[in-house]
């Protein structure tokens, strides 16, 4: 006797879905990305207020490969995977 | 026939399925959130170490970059993992077996303004899998640079293959002489987008969100996994062959703090939720604090908690053969908690004679991972225990990366 | 109608900001700060030279490499009645001291440990040079460095040299 699972048919129809969504999102976020680079938002943080920023020790990822690895280390033994990001904040310069 | 002894034409178990072996490929390239700066010229020698479970895997990476012009920066890294195997699914269903995967990664970031346009390959073979991997990002700094926004997308292609054993050979030894099945070839197709964003709170906060959308379609499951049910006589059970779902969407989420202390030294927390169409959910909480300490010297340590609920399709004993349309044992779809204790040194020096190299690092980090599964079972103590009464499996693992970094 | 002018009062608002702190073309605003050599320095010292600040951290990479630039620039011109004054903007001067021992440059740095003088000149990047004329009127504003800029700074100090 088979039991029937039946999220795997409907997800095999809805399995384009998901991606149209983030396509669309994809599209939004970048129409929001190109606005915002001409409104004017006064920076409340002042260029020389980021010397603690600029600081290595508040770097989110000191060294990429190293990161990597670490990331690559728990994606190969645990069931999640995505959203470990990116690196940014930093000094601020030009 | 022995459940235990090891299946005739099978030659090994691999480490994991297919559809997360895709992942190793991405995981090894972490796309920066640029903005507009273009990062610095940089070369890193690795050498890298995983211990547990009965498996080793250790190797090299190596990693060079250059900005060519004032505009665009070029990226190659070389990585290797040399694989040693006798792990409980091998012990259980096959025999142990040494085998090297390798993988070439390129990338470039141009620089125009305040956006950074990136795009690279990754191309990831060994013996039964060859995985290629593009991606493609833009990242853009706003808002008086308080703020650096990443969309990512990525499209990776796997072949997926099957080795056998030739002839003969003991049980819970390795195979003398291993062949390509012919007759195996599957295909699987990834499709990944991802969104972040770096934003400055205040002169000591900063803050990170991501969130990714991956979907996989194609061959996701293991030629050589097998799930176990229940049978009558011998050691309880029988093994069969895995079965697998055709598609996955997955979702993550994660938001990250990190902060200033006030002494000079920096606090992160992090938190991330995972959800899958396999019906896998995870979640993630770790928190690293960060410490210079002499001069020169930077310690780290990192406390992480990670807890899994299983997929639908997953169990440790199905109750008879046949049981439902997918099944599956791999523990990396069971329920577990998980800690992982890290501790880092980095030191700073120069070196004589080299004025062109303006920076260097010798680096070493550890990490300890502890993992108490919750639904799978050492089925190699069925004849002792009874299957599906055996005590629920361990692992310990000790994770190592020692590299040296020089800027130039 | 109300939609037009809802879009017209938008788009005003939305340019005003960037219009309204651009200190070029005006005079350059007054200020006096204390000096590594010890004493207090003030802009109104060198009126009638060309006068070029730069804002910059010792903790900012560009910053830095662009210093030795600006002291071959500052030894260059300095007979013509050019001066280059460096403003300091960390409100601990140690690191900034500690760097200019390893790197020396002679041109007069200044420190503006409570960024008053940052806040005046509007100073929206790191590092960022001021090119100030003979009659004291805010000429150039550049902000960030990359390696080429220092063109553009000796091309704005020959001009404004021989007014």
């Amino acid at each position: 006797m088979r039991v029937r699972q039946e999220p795997w048919a409907q997800q095999r129809a809805g399995a384009a879905n998901p991606r149209r969504r983030a396509a669309a999102l994809l599209a939004a976020l970048t129409l929001g990305a190109g606005l915002a680079g001409c409104t004017s938002i006064e920076p409340w943080v002042k260029p020389y207020e980021r010397e603690h920023l600029a600081d290595p020790i508040m770097a989110l990822s000191r060294n990429s490969i190293a990161a990597s690895y670490r990331d690559h280390v728990f994606e190969t033994r645990e069931g999640s995977h995505g959203a470990t990001g990116a690196v940014g904040g930093g000094c601020g310069c030009n | 026939m022995s459940a235990a002894a090891p299946r005739a034409g099978t030659r090994g178990v691999r480490l994991l399925p297919p559809v997360f072996r895709t992942l190793l490929a991405l995981g090894l390239v972490v796309v920066p959130a640029l903005g507009g700066v273009l990062p610095e010229d940089e070369a890193d020698v690795m050498y890298h170490s995983y211990s547990g479970g009965d498996i080793t895997v250790r190797g090299p990476s190596v990693l060079i970059r250059k900005k060519v012009g004032d505009n665009l920066s070029l990226t190659y890294n070389y990585y290797e993992d040399m694989i040693s195997s006798a792990s409980i699914d091998v012990k259980l269903s096959a025999s142990p077996y040494h085998e090297i995967r390798r993988q070439n990664s390129f990338g470039a970031d141009y620089l125009h303004g305040k956006t950074t346009y990136s795009i690279g390959y990754i191309h990831s073979r060994e013996p039964d899998y060859i995985a290629d991997t593009s991606y493609y990002s833009v990242s853009q700094d706003m808002f008086g640079d308080l703020t650096t926004i990443t969309l990512g997308y990525r499209r990776a292609w796997d072949n997926v293959y099957r080795d056998l054993c030739a002839a003969p050979h003991p049980t819970n030894s390795e195979c003398p002489d291993i062949i390509n099945d012919p007759t195996f070839h599957q295909r699987a197709d990834h499709w990944g987008y991802s969104f972040g964003l770096t934003q400055v709170l205040t002169r000591n906060l900063l803050a990170l969100v991501n969130y990714e959308i991956d979907t996989d379609q194609g061959y996701l499951a293991n030629p050589y996994r097998e799930i176990r049910y229940a049978s009558p006589g011998g050691v309880g059970f029988t093994l069969a062959p895995q079965i697998y779902p055709g598609t996955r969407t997955s979702n993550a989420a994660s938001v990250q703090l990190k902060y200033y202390l006030p002494w000079r030294a920096a606090l992160a927390g992090s938190y991330r939720f995972y959800h899958d169409t396999f019906g896998v959910t995870g979640s993630t909480l770790e928190t690293d604090y960060t410490m210079p300490v002499w001069k020169g010297w930077i310690f780290d340590g990192s406390l992480r908690y990670y807890r899994q609920t299983h997929a639908s399709f997953y169990s440790d004993l199905f109750p008879y053969a046949n049981y439902s349309n997918f099944e599956a044992r791999d523990r990396e779809l069971a329920a577990f908690d998980s800690w992982t204790l890290g501790v880092g040194a980095s030191y700073e020096f120069q070196i004589p004679h080299a004025p062109w190299i303006h920076k260097s690092t010798a680096n070493i980090r550890y990490d300890r991972m502890m993992i108490d599964y919750k639904d799978f079972r050492d089925a190699l103590l069925a004849a002792q225990y009874g299957a599906g009464s055996e005590p629920l499996y361990k692992l310990d693992a000790n994770v190592l990366e020692a590299f040296l970094s020089i800027w130039y | 109608m109300r939609n037009r002018l809802a879009a017209i009062i938008a788009a005003a608002a939305l340019a005003l900001p960037a219009l309204a702190a651009d200190p070029t073309g005006g005079p350059a605003p007054q200020f006096t700060l204390a000096a590594r050599s010890g004493s207090n320095v003030s802009l109104a010292q060198y009126k009638g030279q060309v006068v070029m600040l730069n804002f910059w951290a010792s903790w900012c990479g560009p910053c830095r490499q662009e210093m030795p630039l600006l002291e071959s620039i500052y030894k260059k011109y300095n007979r013509l009645g050019f001066t280059l004054i460096g403003v300091n903007v960390e409100p601990d001067s140690n690191a900034a001291n500690e760097w200019l021992k390893q790197t020396p440059v002679s041109f007069p740095i200044l420190y503006d440990k409570e960024s008053k003088v940052s806040k005046m000149y509007d100073v929206a990047g790191m590092p960022s040079t001021v090119i100030i004329d003979r009659r004291g009127k805010v000429r150039v504003l550049h902000r960030g460095y990359k390696p080429g800029d220092e063109n553009e700074y000796l091309d704005s100090i020959r001009t404004l040299v021989r007014e």
